[in-house]
């Protein structure tokens, strides 16, 4: 689950680590208000959506006056704002946060997150702050500087200081940037996040021969959507317009959806055999409209909804249906797809490919049926029958 | 002969009178030796009492010492299940098998990091497979978790996969071409798992009775690629490979949690090419890995 900016900032306040000050708002006039509420002289308005890269698109502006905050707000409040991470259609914006302008010295990046291969946790950060960080592993390996955490231990002060001392955190600042990334970490584990990223992590300019402070300029979290029952207050986060709404209503039925560019739509039961299934579409020369997985305890409820949710993709012009019976036995998935074909008078084809427990008696089902449903042994032999009568 | 289990192997079930583990130990006894393999089960609350007739510990230490088990399977639900599988752990159990699905990322962080740990100081290290697996199977004699038992057949042909339908799917095929399976094995879609492709590729390697592997990998992570430079350098068998999720759009969760992808080198095209590239034949398109195999027997 991902969450705003703002939120983001909430939570790294909460442990500790130091952010500019700032006011989440929806509306022009809020903005303006924020800003007076902030005082000072200088502010960035930056658009809240869960999509990076919102620099670039246009959606985060500095204002030199509360005029120019009126301004911008009102130029980026319901934008649809693209970015690389939005999709060509971009992400209206709806929410802005208004914050007071810092004085950047240096920006440096630094995030948590899981690592597969050592089973630990990878704290990263590099000098180049402010950039996309994909690119600087491309193009500048060298300067991210990687410790990975036993989470049994804890990160310790020796590998804070190796992450201060790679990016090159000046001396008098060190103590600083050591205890931002000890409460990151600590923020990352208590939080369930699958990602705490803050790019950039800024140093300040200090004032009167004092060292500058280290705040985090923008907030990016991940949450491990297993662990959301015991996170109440992250829940409380999740903003459903930034969702996808058809992905949003299939998760009620407990389906995994995801929606793609294709016009194949597909159901299957188990990820992988999902995956799988979309792939051989894309193989016999079509594209999959969407991931669907029912899971292993699809009812005739479940298989209903699935269609409908993939019907409502005007682009579908057919489905497959994949099941591989283990403990969902076929005959109930063939009475769930006949019933559930009635109740949205399916105007498209439907290619069925049944196997394991019970085929005999599911393939009975559909063929007993009185629907053109277009039965096939192999999911070749299914994407080859969708792919003809679609084509 | 087999990978990991076989006929004579003796199970303890821990969440054995859940729902699912109800289910799927009921049919798990029905298979094959299935009768004389699971022995015992767990349930604190229950211990004294028996369900198919298998008897109920407090612990899986207890279940130990009275059975002599030294595999056992988890379908202890999400919250508790990480704490399952330390508790087989600490009662120094061969295998643990984890079929729980959803269980906290944090959790397998750190159960996994304390099973380091105890290995590290001298104890005895517990296999663990899963979590978010179907569990293991050696056909006609031994089936350990949640897949169909009907659609395998004994043989000499090795399965590991991620995920359960699509090992289901490997396993079929085998079948239908008349050929079987000395063990079929599903490793799980979570981020932080137990035995890994490359363990399990290992064994199948030193299995006198496996001829040939089928290894099917998703999009997501490091561990397909790992298992096939491995195989590069030691695996003496032919190796058909598949990987699911050439379709997957970048940074989007396609149900298994470890089925992400977030660089380049872990979409399912490199994978494939490195798996091509360390001697294993490829295919792109999943109807035709059994086939494909047989081609090479």
């Amino acid at each position: 689950m991902k969450i705003h900016e703002y939120q983001g900032k909430e939570i790294l306040r909460k442990f500790g680590v130091a952010t500019p000050r700032g006011i989440p708002c929806f509306s022009v006039d809020e903005a303006v208000k924020a800003a007076e509420q902030l005082g000072g002289k200088i502010w960035v308005v930056k658009a809240q959506i869960h999509a990076g890269g919102r620099g670039k698109g246009g959606g985060v502006k500095l204002a030199r006056s509360l005029d120019e905050v009126r301004q911008h707000a009102g130029s980026i409040l319901g934008m649809q704002l693209k970015t690389h991470q939005t999709g060509p259609a971009g992400q209206q914006v709806r929410r802005l946060l208004i914050e007071d302008g810092a004085d950047i010295k240096k920006e440096y990046y630094v995030a948590a997150l899981t690592d597969r291969a050592t089973q630990q946790v990878a704290m990263m950060a590099s000098s180049e702050g402010g950039m996309d960080i994909e690119e600087v592993a491309h193009q500048t390996p060298e300067k991210i500087i990687k410790v990975f955490v036993d989470p049994l231990v804890g990160l310790s002060d020796a590998q804070a200081k190796q992450l201060a001392d790679g990016i090159g955190v000046p001396a008098d600042s060190q103590a600083k940037a050591i205890d931002t990334f000890k409460k990151l970490y600590i923020c990352y584990m208590e939080t369930d996040a699958s990602l705490a990223e803050i790019n950039p992590l800024i140093l300040e300019a200090g004032v009167d021969g004092k060292a500058g402070n280290i705040k985090a300029l923008d907030a990016k979290f991940n949450f491990d959507s297993n662990a959301l029952y015991r996170q109440p207050e992250i829940v409380a986060y999740r903003d459903f317009d930034e969702e996808d709404a058809d992905e949003v209503e299939a998760s009620k039925f407990d389906l995994a959806y995801i929606s793609l560019d294709g016009n194949i739509g597909c159901l299957v039961n188990g990820a992988g055999l999902a995956m799988a299934t979309m792939d051989t579409i894309k193989l016999f020369g079509a594209e999959p409209a969407n991931f669907l997985d029912v899971g292993g305890g699809a009812t005739t409820e479940k298989v209903t909804e699935a269609f409908k949710i993939m019907l409502k993709n005007p682009k579908v012009k057919g489905i497959l249906v994949n099941i591989f019976g283990g403990i969902m036995k076929c005959d109930t998935i063939a009475s769930g797809i006949v019933s559930a074909a009635r109740e949205v008078h399916l105007s498209v084809p439907l290619v069925v490919r049944m196997k394991g427990t019970n085929e005999d008696l599911g393939k009975k089902i559909l063929a007993e049926s009185g629907l053109p449903i277009i039965a096939a042994d192999t999911m070749a032999d299914a994407a080859t029958k969708i792919v003809a009568a679609v084509n | 002969m087999s990978i990991l289990i076989n006929k004579n192997t003796k199970v303890i079930t821990q969440g054995i009178t859940g729902k699912t583990g109800q289910f799927h130990t009921e049919k798990c006894i029905e298979y094959a030796n299935g009768k004389n393999c699971f022995v015992a089960g767990v349930n604190p609350k229950k211990a004294g009492e028996k369900i198919f007739d298998v008897p109920i510990f407090a612990s899986v230490k207890d279940a130990k010492a009275a059975s002599g088990a030294t595999v056992s399977v988890i379908y202890v639900p999400p919250a508790g299940a990480a704490d399952a599988i330390w508790e087989a752990c600490e009662a120094d159990i061969d295998l643990a098998i984890c079929i729980t699905e959803g269980i906290p990322v944090r959790d397998m962080l750190i159960v996994r990091n304390k099973m380091k740990q105890k290995v590290a100081r001298g104890g005895k290290e517990t296999l663990l497979l899963g979590p978010n697996c179907p569990g293991l199977i050696t056909p006609e004699e031994i089936k350990i978790g949640i897949m169909p038992g009907h659609i395998h057949r004994k043989g000499r042909i090795g399965v590991v996969s991620r995920s359960g339908t699509l090992t289901y799917e490997a396993v079929a095929q085998v079948t239908e071409l008349g050929l079987g399976q000395s063990s079929a094995i599903g490793i799980g879609g979570d981020p932080i798992n137990g035995l890994k492709h490359i363990d399990i590729m290992r064994m199948f390697n030193d299995d006198p009775d496996t001829d040939a592997v089928i290894m099917i990998g998703e999009i997501g992570g490091p561990d397909e690629a790992e298992a096939a430079r491995w195989c590069k350098d030691h695996m003496k068998k032919p190796v058909v490979g598949f990987i699911a999720g050439v379709t997957a759009p970048a940074g989007k969760r396609m149900g298994h949690a470890g089925a992400l992808i977030s660089g380049g080198a872990d979409t399912a095209e490199a994978k494939l090419a490195i798996m091509e590239e360390c001697g294993f034949t490829v295919t792109r398109n999943p109807s035709e890995m059994g086939k494909l195999l047989k081609s090479l027997l």
